[in-house]
């Protein structure tokens, strides 16, 4: 059986998707540390995007997922789960806040650095995109394997920065298409 | 650590590029990069966990939220949700949504001039049950006109959201009606390469499952991605 083709949101997902929006995953008994993610998404033009969706998916604070499936014996949080989703503002705008995920196991024995897994949708995308967002502090980044696939100039795209000099405190964008604006194009990924 | 089972990837037509020519909103919306093949890890495997205090009860029936029934054709759409060798995806959560008998959303954006119907508000949830299946009673939404092109309209649709056991499997589609003569004029629905998997996004007349006196039925089978059973070698 072939697998059902991908078609767009549309306009207005808000109607259909409005019910699962979460944009704050503290939750009592969540330890870690608390990030703020703000971002903008950004089409070809520079222009923010005010009909788009980015859903994230990450692991706890121990680098565990919250679901069956992630059977590993680590530290589970009943109240943590890992799921985030927000409609973009008439400026493009979105923002989370969370809890910034442990390291996650890699390939071949390696480690991967802590990251967040990111869905965005949007008017004018007939299938998702998916793509990661890594924290600024580096840790792991080098021997991350997915930032390895990446050719090096384009990695950037895909790390938070920090602003006003608070580690809490971080942006990143998504821009969906390099054009005149300037923006380096986020790197997305095939899955 | 042993290598990941993988979720397959797509057949080539069955999933449409991001770029589209005729969908002139893709032009600014689909990267000029190409995707970096990403081997799926644990991030990609796993998943979003939805249940039962998801979704309310009466989620399931759009025709059954407001103080009267809404205006429209009553309607039954119901189906399985399976991967790709057949394997049903039980409890996974389906959301849907969709414009009025007059093909008018409840939405500020949507400035077309046709009556809201005070209603219907055309939102569902439910979760499949164990075999994968799920049934919703909606009404059957309007066709309207879109500004893609000049006499652009919109064949009449269902929004459907699902996410599936993984990261990997999330897919958001459209369902379509049989007969209907819009489909050959849609860049959206012709955006998709390969006819058969096009014409796979058509719900079939049902009638098993249509209720005597009460509403027509109509069948929307969905598929999503699925595991292998072994992980690649490396």
């Amino acid at each position: 059986m072939d697998m059902t083709g991908s078609q767009t949101v549309g306009p207005f997902l808000h109607i259909g998707l409005a019910g699962l929006y979460r944009n704050d995953l503290r939750a009592e008994g969540v330890e870690g540390q608390v990030v703020t993610i703000r971002g903008r998404v950004l089409d070809g033009g520079g222009i923010g995007v005010p009909d788009g969706m980015v859903e994230i998916w990450q692991a706890n604070h121990h680098g565990r997922y919250p679901d069956p499936q992630d059977a590993r014996d680590l530290p589970l949080e009943p109240t943590f789960r890992g799921f985030g989703r927000m409609a973009t503002d008439a400026l493009g705008e979105f923002r989370f806040t969370t809890i910034k995920p442990g390291a996650l196991p890699g390939p071949n024995g390696s480690t991967q650095a802590p990251h967040i897994v990111v869905s965005v949708f949007m008017r004018g995308l007939i299938k998702r995109l998916a793509t990661r967002m890594y924290f600024p502090d580096g840790i792991g980044h080098a021997s991350d394997h997915v930032l390895q696939l990446v050719p090096e100039q384009r990695r950037a795209s895909l790390i938070a920065r920090i602003v006003d000099g608070d580690p809490e405190n971080l942006e990143w964008n998504i821009v969906v298409q390099a054009g005149a604006h300037g923006y380096d194009e986020t790197v997305f990924f095939d899955i | 650590m042993a290598e990941i089972a993988q979720y397959r990837r797509p057949a080539i037509g069955t999933q449409p590029d991001y770029w589209c020519e005729t969908y002139v909103s893709t032009h600014k919306r689909s990267p000029k990069q190409p995707l970096i093949l990403l081997p799926q890890t644990l991030s990609e495997v796993t998943g979003p966990v939805f249940g039962h205090d998801d979704i309310q009860s009466g989620d399931a029936d759009l025709t059954t939220q407001h103080a009267a029934a809404p205006l429209g054709e009553r309607i039954v759409v119901s189906g399985r949700v399976m991967d790709d060798r057949c394997h049903p995806v039980p409890f996974t959560l389906i959301e849907i949504w969709q414009a009025n008998a007059a093909g008018r959303y409840l939405h500020h954006n949507d400035q077309h001039d046709a009556p809201l119907d005070p209603n219907f508000t055309g939102c569902g949830r439910t979760l499949t049950d164990a075999l994968g299946n799920y049934r919703f009673v909606t009404i059957k939404p309007g066709a309207y006109p879109w500004r893609n092109h000049h006499n652009a309209w919109r064949p009449a649709h269902i929004h459907f959201s699902l996410f599936g056991p993984a990261f990997a499997t999330r897919l958001v589609t459209q369902m379509y009606f049989p007969g209907d003569p819009l489909l050959d004029f849609d860049p959206i629905y012709q955006s998709i390469p390969d006819v058969k998997s096009r014409q796979r996004l058509i719900s079939h007349f049902d009638w098993d499952n249509t209720v005597p006196d009460t509403a027509l039925g109509f069948r929307f089978d969905i598929v999503l991605r699925g595991r292998d059973a072994t992980p690649m070698e490396s």
